[in-house]
């Protein structure tokens, strides 16, 4: 009897509504947990639980030649797979002071900017569907398809390429590659406006978006956010324009950058990216180089000398840090990285405390998380 | 007054970004040519992946059940996750030296992330990806698989 | 008029009548109903069911799919394969549920839809009960649907299911006030609750037409009022699948959450229906006053093709809806009833009552 009324009295003084979002929950994307705690609908703190995709991918490493180390890599943030190809091989690249062919970095540099594109593509999907237009996912899958071709074609992989190796390329690209990439630029130019009318514009979509979870530049420097999210604060870090790689030094191109950053920013400086990086492609294939050359002359076994080596590039999320340390074997002694959405992750709290259950799913959706990259 | 009018023209602005939402889904619905999906297992036929795709690792044959593998365990040493298993055998030549040829080359395909390190690094050319997708099997014994045909041997250009 | 070439009434009443010269009256009487309950009960089950595969196949189409297309021709029989899948499923107990609620309130929230359909005029004479308070009716039954999602997000004991069962509560309290004043509209218009009179009071014209502005304005009012009622995207807020996984039926397995998935079909078959009824016409066929040729080719349609024509253009239209709109939240949701509709429904009322005074309408 005593005990029964113990536990009553525990409950009244614990008022917390605790839900688990997660590990399966339709809107993480993955195997993501949030513990949230809620009055009534508000969220009064939430508490990113990660780890249940961890995989050990950098002790992994640890055991494998470099070039072997880029398939794994792919399964990082596999909608950005080359962009993660690239950091690891420019690492390397760097490390041995090996200088690609020109016509190789344009290759690269196409390649990821088709990835950018195409993970913004499948972002903008998933990002719909979380508030519930069911369409939209359709809608970008369908565009999404027309790239995964071109990469199908060239690399032979349509998800995780596989395709850059340390010193340039795995084969050389499709013959068809630079009319390929027009054709779909002419395509997609139609498309995107599409996505503006369906959902850009639909006063269900701003209202749900606009003045809702609002992060300052300061929050966004302190916490290490990066890429698109970044950018919509007003924070000033694409890697391409601050540390440039591969063929951004050679052209000239616009960085996204809106102040006000809440998620209808966030959103907006990922569609702007989208038309932004049609812009890139166009430019580059221009200055493409023509002829064969796919890869450097490289040794066929790869020992770094012994050092400390880092190299990062811009994926579709944000800042991709390789940090290698080298004991001179053909193996690394330590592979870091700085994976952008583990950093982007964090800031989650920060931003959904006081709003609704269905902003947070609206606000970790702007955010754009990869869940795997971020167990990594 | 004028926040009267400001609700009102809120009120039209809003049914009207509506509107021009549902023309798209519209003008998808009647136009029943753009459908993208595909019906898959009748269209099989006709379904071509591209020359490149990666979808199974072979060795390709001529026609005499020739190859070109030597068994130099390239492709094993090369694997990041122990797909390829190379076991050689030693033959003696017409001329009294013994030489190594492969003996069986298994594959598994059940534990391959398709890479493609293998037919990258492959010095003779052995290797290859075929276009075959349809993995799927009843029994995982049936995914280890044997690259070289039974009978079969290195290509005589390459042998001597 | 053409039409009534097509009155069913005299074979309803020569059933009746076999009936009750063949039986002594309580058994006829029983026999009776026992009839209507049958036939009631499979038109539910094939419309729910075709329901969910016209819906299948319309946001297939306009997401550029083939959409079901395996079971039968063009999958026509897709889902009544479903329904076997679900009858088969187990039914699984929730250890912590309360278990009475629990089971009871799927059976709640088919029969506050059951019960709605029993007053719609489907054709000329084919008309289970003429209420003289029908609309009334229709209103009161259908909201007695939200008891038993209230009750299945409770007794589920799961917190994702209560959040869901209370927005859903919050959203048929509020939004029923949107559904009653937009058919007040047409009541004053014509005069009368009785679905029939309502009808037959349209046939020199549907009151959409007729009633000009007010009545259209009423028309949308009542689509969007009634598609949140029947807790449709973009008011799903009480499954809201990316938020709440599946709301208040979260914990429902096998032919028990086909119960629910059924129930709200055919309340959207209920919420069209009504607006075809009252808006559009009902079975009524069009008829433009003047033009005797075109009215009587268009009597030539029978009603009943007529009044499934019309539902079916008001379910295509709240399909259409869902399948291009994002979801509403929660404080939006009730925004838009308590600071859009509602406003406008009254503002529409009192203009009605002055046009209505006038007699400013096409009578």
């Amino acid at each position: 009897m005593s005990e029964e009324k113990k536990v009553i009295v525990e409950l009244d003084e614990n008022p917390e509504y605790i839900i688990n979002m997660g590990p399966q929950h339709p809107s993480t994307h993955g195997v993501l947990r949030f513990e949230v705690s809620l009055q009534g609908e508000t969220v009064k703190y939430l508490i990113p639980h990660c780890g249940y995709i961890h995989r050990g991918i950098e002790k992994m490493c640890e055991s494998l030649t470099y070039p072997q180390i880029i398939h794994l890599t792919d399964r990082l943030d596999y909608l950005s797979a080359h962009m993660n190809n690239e950091a690891v091989s420019l690492c390397v690249e760097k490390a041995l002071d090996i200088e690609v062919p020109e016509r190789v970095k344009y290759i690269r540099s196409i390649l990821s900017e088709l990835n950018r594109i195409a993970s913004h593509q499948l972002w903008w999907c998933a990002f719909g569907m979380d508030l519930g237009g069911l369409t939209c996912f359709f809608y970008g899958l369908r565009d999404r398809e027309k790239i995964l071709d071109i990469f199908e074609e060239s690399c032979g992989s349509r998800l995780l390429h596989s395709f850059v190796v340390p010193g340039g390329l795995m084969h050389d690209v499709h013959p068809n590659f630079k009319q390929s990439i027009r054709d779909f630029i002419k395509y997609f130019r139609k498309k995107l406006p599409e996505y503006d009318t369906l959902l850009t514009g639909n006063v269900i979509f701003q209202n749900r978006t606009r003045d809702l979870g609002i992060m300052s530049k300061e929050t966004a420097i302190s916490y290490g956010i990066t890429g698109p999210s970044a950018r919509a604060s007003g924070f000033a870090c694409d890697i391409r324009k601050v540390e440039p790689y591969s063929a951004y030094p050679y052209i000239d191109f616009k960085e996204i950058l809106y102040t006000e950053g809440d998620t209808f920013h966030r959103y907006k400086a990922r569609m702007d990216e989208m038309w932004e990086s049609m812009v890139i492609l166009e430019k580059l294939l221009d200055k493409m180089p023509d002829g064969n050359d796919y890869t450097a002359k490289m040794k066929p076994v790869i020992k770094l000398p012994e050092g400390e080596y880092f190299q990062r590039v811009e994926t579709a999320r944000g800042e991709l840090g390789v940090y290698i340390v080298s004991d001179g074997n053909k193996t690394p002694y330590r592979l870091k990285l700085r994976t952008p959405n583990f950093s982007n992750l964090f800031v989650m709290n920060k931003l959904t405390a006081g709003y609704k259950i269905a902003d947070l799913v609206a606000i970790s959706g702007s955010l754009d998380l990869v869940i795997p990259d971020i167990d990594r | 007054m004028k926040s009267i009018f400001d609700y009102i023209a809120g009120i039209f602005k809003g049914v009207w970004s509506l509107l021009k939402g549902m023309t798209i889904t519209g003008k998808y619905f009647i136009r029943l040519d753009k459908i993208v999906t595909q019906k898959y297992p009748e269209n099989r036929k006709k379904l071509k992946m591209y020359d490149r795709f990666k979808g199974e690792l072979i060795m390709p044959h001529d026609v005499n059940n020739f190859h070109k593998c030597n068994g130099c365990g390239i492709c094993e040493m090369n694997c990041p996750n122990g797909s390829i298993e190379v076991i050689s055998d030693k033959i003696i030549t017409s001329e009294g030296k013994s030489k190594r040829i492969i003996g069986t080359h298994i594959y598994h395909l059940s534990m391959c992330t398709f890479c493609g390190l293998c037919v990258k690094s492959c010095p003779s050319n052995a290797l290859a990806f075929s276009q075959e997708f349809e993995h799927a099997v009843f029994d995982r014994n049936k995914l280890t698989k044997v690259l070289n045909n039974p009978g079969s041997s290195l290509v005589k250009d390459l042998a001597e | 008029m053409g039409y009534q070439k097509y009155d069913l009434a005299p074979l309803t009443h020569s059933i009746d009548q076999y009936l009750y010269s063949h039986l002594s009256s309580t058994w006829a009487f029983l026999a009776e109903m026992t009839l209507i309950g049958v036939v009631f009960l499979i038109f539910y089950a094939v419309i729910g069911l075709y329901l969910v595969l016209a819906e299948r196949k319309v946001c297939a189409f306009m997401q550029n799919r083939i959409g079901p297309n395996r079971v039968g021709w063009y999958g026509v029989l897709q889902t009544i394969a479903d329904l076997f899948k679900l009858l088969l499923k187990e039914l699984i107990t929730i250890r912590k549920a309360d278990k009475l609620l629990f089971n009871i309130a799927p059976f709640i929230v088919i029969i506050a839809s059951f019960l709605g359909i029993a007053a719609i005029p489907f054709a000329m004479g084919l008309h289970a009960i003429d209420f003289n308070i029908g609309i009334f009716y229709i209103m009161a039954v259908s909201s007695v649907g939200v008891v038993g999602i209230l009750i299945a997000g409770w007794s589920s004991n799961n917190k994702y299911s209560l959040i869901g069962a209370m927005r859903s509560g919050a959203q048929i309290v509020s939004y029923e006030l949107s559904v009653g004043l937009s058919l007040l509209v047409i009541v004053i218009y014509s005069g009368t609750l009785q679905l029939s009179t309502l009808v037959e009071s349209q046939a020199d014209g549907w009151w959409i037409i007729k009633g000009h502005i007010p009545a259209i304005l009423a028309f949308f009012v009542f689509v969007t009022a009634g598609t949140a009622e029947t807790n449709r995207g973009p008011f799903d807020l009480a499954e809201a699948e990316s938020e709440l996984t599946a709301g208040f039926h979260t914990e429902y397995s096998g032919i028990k959450f086909a119960f629910f998935f059924l129930a709200e079909y055919m309340n959207m078959f209920l919420v069209a229906s009504v607006a075809a009824t009252v808006f559009l016409g009902g079975w009524m066929p069009l008829h433009i006053p003047g033009l005797e040729g075109f009215n009587n080719a268009m009597d030539f349609i029978p009603p009943i093709v007529w009044y499934f024509g019309k539902t079916a253009f008001v379910i295509f239209l709240m399909m259409w809806i869902k399948w291009t709109f994002p979801r509403l939240r929660i404080d939006q949701l009730l925004n838009l009833e308590w600071k859009y509709l509602l406003p406008i429904n009254l503002v529409n009322i009192v203009v009605v009552a002055l046009i209505v005074l006038m007699g400013w309408y096409i009578k």
